[in-house]
């Protein structure tokens, strides 16, 4: 029981940053209808941004602490954010009236450059991420040990959560992204921008997944160039899973995601980890062919 | 692809690649294993073309295919030990078929979902099959697990290459060109209106799936005896990537331009290696005056593919009007 | 029919300039022509795996550039030629074929992981090239015929060695082993270390899995704890080893943590931190080791690199240096001449300890244990052959 208990904090500590990156996966395909395969690479550059922060940061606040924690946080999300509208403008936004296929393919692009650029800058050996929050602690509740960055990603995933349901669902700007994703033509005959809300999306998301990779590298402090691929992966298809365009599935399904895959791992088969995953997840998708809580496409004839 | 000639071109490839394949003995061994590499890329990419671009189904996992034709031929062939040409030939042919028949059982099982499946739940269905694949190698101590497989003979040659990418584009082009395989271009252009007008979209999908999975076995075969060492590592997702690319670069249901594509994109980092190992330059001082292109040649990659795509967003190779 | 003109001009275009470069074959005899040595190298110096390939080739840069210091070869300077196979599966068979038909190498170094020299092993065999490969542990790899070489030491030996110094001075009895699945290296090492753990009298708590790339191992190690073992066996890559042991740490797993040499990098500490003080593992050569060769090696790659060499960088250094002694013995680049010279090496003396081929061509050479004390790595004890 004790040993059930621990996979699931465990599970619940992995799925919810696979919550936050595949909230950005959901919030361009919601708007643009394309899978942004660049995503994952985001999340990496995120870590790497916080790598070449701390030490700077360090000058002016203390590190390890909150506040420098925060700082490192916050200007990463905004150097990730700034990257993400860049790369739209450049990479996708040529290409907007065309098949969405296409923009696929400039988005591996994108990824394959994004990689093999840090493997080319940052060098391809794995570093050791700076400790930004300040003494690392093991909590023992009775046999159960939680660490205190597990109760950190969260508890800071779910604040990002209910922020993002903020902006989505009460300020303006959201719901013109709402708008957007309903009916970009009369979203845009109303006096909505596209554009601009097209840019925020990828802003917003690109955040999110910068903070999804500061948080990792906090848990897992080994960094790489090519850290985004498998969690990217994994969050796509757990944005699938939860009904692709949807928000609060695409956080359901990084949870199912890390909980299944921690499960699996801890009593089945390490070794068929990623087979039973996908074979739940297939299963999963036959009952509900728009995954968890998607809404069934209405054919047009 | 005017279909009036497509025999006569099947007959005529298949013919040179025999020929080609008397003069091997001539060729540069690095060129000649670009050319196996340019034919087994071929098949695969138009074979993809099937399910992807005349289809219209997203297809990621066609890599998984890939590895049951290549683990199946290669378990086959490596029973037997020296063989004449002949005999060598014949079991060469009967593997490849048999590594065919196995990934067609594999696309019978991934096109069964596709019954209700579309878009993006059908793209993450194929990855994920093609992902359970690699991990059911990994695991299968048989051929090898993680350790890989070594292939004893390597009996890819340019005739069974060119010939089996011959076979495949005519196949893929009299099954579209046929008044039965009209029926793809309309379930890709719009599956409802396709159902109403009497045409089984379910029965084409899966035929898609079944055909598509069937040529990129025997693909795995050719890559199995060309390279003659097998890791489940080599199947995996982004190799399934590189064969989309191809697919959509060449613009989705066009034949010739996929063919291209293959061609230009498994040469391209062939031909970034030359140039990075270019001793001088005329008028330059600097030994290997373009070496750096060899530290950052898939950056260079990248941003091509990039560039490219942004420049000819209908599909490198499309010079007619697109079927909308 | 109009519309097709432009491609299909296009492709007899390309394919008539592809055969014309192609049937360009190097026209001087392989290497020796010229006023310089060529040898090659493949190497994964991109994606996956690009760590363990830059370090192998730091290394083996490092040597060729002390030997063209010195003079270089027979009078002639070395021409070092690497390809990087961007860790993908077929890319190493077809750049050892361009290194061999193209370029006319005399011989070739490489790879780190056995699947990619298995690909290699055949090709340069059947055109009597002798190839070493720096750190390819499976016996399979120098079985391939009697060309290819290696001058590290393979699983069986490497796996025994740790299972002994598990038994008998560790004194373990029930230990949990934690494979990475992905990776031969892997998956060769832990078979011959539960076979040798468990002919000692020890007996395995728990067999534990993982995919190279993981960054969380939470799952399995909550297994592990569960099944209480006395020391956790991890043949792993310290990509992975130093997140493994920072959680089995803070998952309370205060047992020994020990594995092979694929531990060995200075990336490893700042990594795993002081979970990994008191953990153990076999490597090739201790940077302790006063003999000249390894100080100079030591201090020439740090000057170079301004980082300390790990394992698999030693391993390509000395690849090319036992090539070059080779070579120098034989008097000429003859591969056939080489070939030999290469077999009847004995008590070559290498930075990885004195590297002799015994009957299958595999290096026959102590094995070093080191265990990480306030960070460093500290010398333990010597295993012998």
């Amino acid at each position: 029981m004790n040993e059930l208990l621990q996979q699931l904090i465990n599970g619940l500590a992995l799925g919810s940053i696979l919550a936050l990156i595949a909230l950005g996966y959901t919030m361009v395909y919601g708007i643009l209808r394309f899978i942004n395969f660049a995503h994952g690479d985001i999340f990496m550059l995120g870590a790497f941004a916080g790598f070449y922060l701390a030490p700077r940061i360090a000058t002016v606040l203390p590190l390890p602490s909150v506040a420098g924690a925060l700082a490192v946080l916050v200007i990463s999300m905004a150097v990730c954010a700034t990257l993400g509208v860049l790369i739209e403008r450049l990479a996708y936004r040529p290409l907007r009236k065309r098949p969405k296929l296409t923009v696929l393919i400039t988005a591996i692009g994108v990824s394959l450059f994004l990689e093999y650029t840090g493997q080319f800058v940052f060098g391809a050996a794995p570093k050791k991420f700076p400790e930004i929050l300040p003494g690392f602690a093991v909590m023992h509740l009775g046999h159960l040990s939680f660490n205190s960055n597990q109760i950190v990603v969260i508890s800071v995933t779910l604040l990002l959560l209910l922020a993002l349901r903020f902006i989505v669902l009460k300020t303006r700007i959201g719901m013109a992204m709402r708008a957007v994703s309903f009916n970009p033509e009369a979203a845009a005959l109303m006096g909505v921008n596209p554009d601009v809300i097209i840019s925020f999306t990828f802003a917003l998301g690109s955040a999110l997944a910068a903070a999804a990779g500061i948080l990792w590298a906090i848990n897992y402090p080994s960094i790489d160039p090519l850290m985004g691929i498998l969690p990217g992966l994994k969050a796509f298809v757990a944005a699938v899973l939860g009904g692709i365009g949807n928000l609060p599935g695409a956080a359901l399904g990084g949870i199912i995601i890390g909980v299944t895959e921690t499960l699996v791992s801890g009593y089945l088969s390490s070794t068929y980890r990623d087979a039973i995953a996908f074979a739940i997840l297939i299963l999963i998708l036959l009952v509900k062919p728009s995954g968890l809580l998607g809404k069934k496409e209405v054919e047009k004839v | 692809m005017n279909f009036r000639y497509a025999k006569t071109v099947l007959l005529g490839t298949i013919a040179l690649g025999f020929l080609a394949s008397l003069f091997a003995s001539r060729i540069n061994p690095y060129w000649l294993f670009i050319f196996y590499d340019i034919g087994i890329s071929i098949v695969m990419a138009v074979s993809l073309n099937l399910i992807n671009g005349y289809t219209g189904q997203f297809s990621l996992g066609h890599a998984g295919f890939m590895a049951v034709g290549a683990y199946t031929s290669a378990v086959i062939t490596n029973q037997f030990g020296e063989l004449n040409v002949f005999a060598a030939n014949a079991i060469f042919a009967v593997a490849l078929l048999a590594g065919g028949l196995a990934a067609a059982l594999a696309g019978l099982l991934v096109g069964i979902p596709t019954l209700r499946l579309r878009g993006d739940y059908l793209a993450i269905v194929t990855l994920g099959f093609g992902e359970i694949i690699r991990v059911i190698l990994q695991n299968l101590d048989r051929v090898g697990a993680a350790r890989g497989l070594s292939v004893v003979h390597g009996w890819t040659n340019l005739f069974w290459t060119f010939g089996l990418g011959a076979v495949t584009v005519y196949v893929v082009a009299s099954l579209v060109n046929s008044t039965y395989g009209r029926g793809f271009i309309a379930v890709h252009d719009d599956e409802v209106a396709a159902g109403a007008m009497g045409i089984n979209p379910t029965k084409y999908k899966v035929t898609a799936f079944v055909v598509g999975a069937f040529f990129a076995g025997i693909a795995g075969g050719l890559y199995a005896h060309a390279k003659q060492f097998l890791t489940p590592g080599g199947f995996g997702f982004m190799q399934s990537i590189t064969f989309v690319v191809m697919v959509i670069l060449g613009g989705m249901g066009n034949t010739v331009g996929v063919i291209l594509a293959a061609i230009l994109l498994t040469l391209l980092p062939e031909g970034l290696r030359m140039l990075a190992g270019i001793d001088h330059l005329p008028g330059l001082a600097a030994e290997r005056p373009l070496g750096w292109i060899g530290d950052t040649r898939m950056i260079i990659y990248s941003l091509l593919l990039i560039g490219l795509m942004l420049t000819r967003p209908q599909g490198l190779f499309a010079f007619r009007q697109q079927r909308k | 029919m109009n519309m097709l003109r432009p491609p299909l001009i296009f492709a007899a275009s390309l394919a008539a300039a592809v055969i014309f470069a192609g049937c360009n074959r190097p026209a001087s005899a392989p290497g020796a022509g010229g006023d310089a040595i060529k040898i090659g190298e493949f190497a994964s110096l991109t994606g996956s795996e690009a760590t363990f390939g830059q370090s192998s080739h730091k290394g083996t840069q490092l040597a060729i550039d002390e030997l063209n210091a010195r003079g270089g070869l027979l009078g002639k300077k070395i021409q070092l030629l690497t390809e990087d196979n961007q860790s993908q599966a077929g890319q190493s068979a077809t750049v050892v074929r361009k290194l061999i038909s193209s370029d006319g190498v005399v011989a070739i170094l490489g790879e780190v992981a056995s699947s990619r020299s298995l690909e290699a092993a055949p090709i340069c065999q059947e055109n009597k090239i002798p190839m070493i490969s720096p750190s390819s542990t499976n016996p399979k790899v120098t079985a391939t015929g009697d060309y290819i070489f290696r001058v590290c030491f393979i699983d069986p030996f490497q796996g025994t060695v740790m299972a002994n110094f598990a038994r008998q001075t560790l004194k373990l009895q029930n230990i949990a082993v934690l494979t990475d699945v992905k990776s031969d290296y892997s998956l060769g090492l832990a078979k011959f270390f539960k076979a040798g753990f468990v002919a000692g009298g020890g007996r395995l708590a728990v067999e534990q899995n993982y995919s190279g790339g993981d960054k969380d191992f939470n799952a399995q190690l909550t297994s592990i704890k569960a099944a209480n073992p006395d020391g956790i066996f991890v043949p792993g890559y310290y990509t992975e080893v130093g997140l493994i042991v920072l959680q089995a740490k803070q998952l309370g797993l205060n047992v020994p943590i020990f594995g092979g040499d694929g531990w060995e990098s200075s990336s490893l500490v700042p990594i795993g931190g002081a979970a990994l003080e008191g953990d153990y593992f076999s490597t090739h050569f201790s940077p302790e080791d006063a003999s000249p060769a390894v100080q100079n090696f030591v201090r020439q790659y740090r000057q170079k690199f301004n980082e300390a060499p790990d394992a698999m960088a030693a391993l390509g250094y000395d690849s090319a240096m036992m090539l070059a002694d080779a070579i120098n013995k034989t008097g000429s680049t003859d591969a056939a001449k080489v070939r030999a010279a290469l077999a009847a090496e004995k008590g070559f003396p290498g930075v990885t300890g004195n590297i002799t081929m015994d009957a299958d061509r595999n290096a026959s050479k102590p094995a070093v244990i080191l265990t990480i004390t306030n960070g460093a790595f500290k010398y333990v004890e010597t295993v012998s052959p």
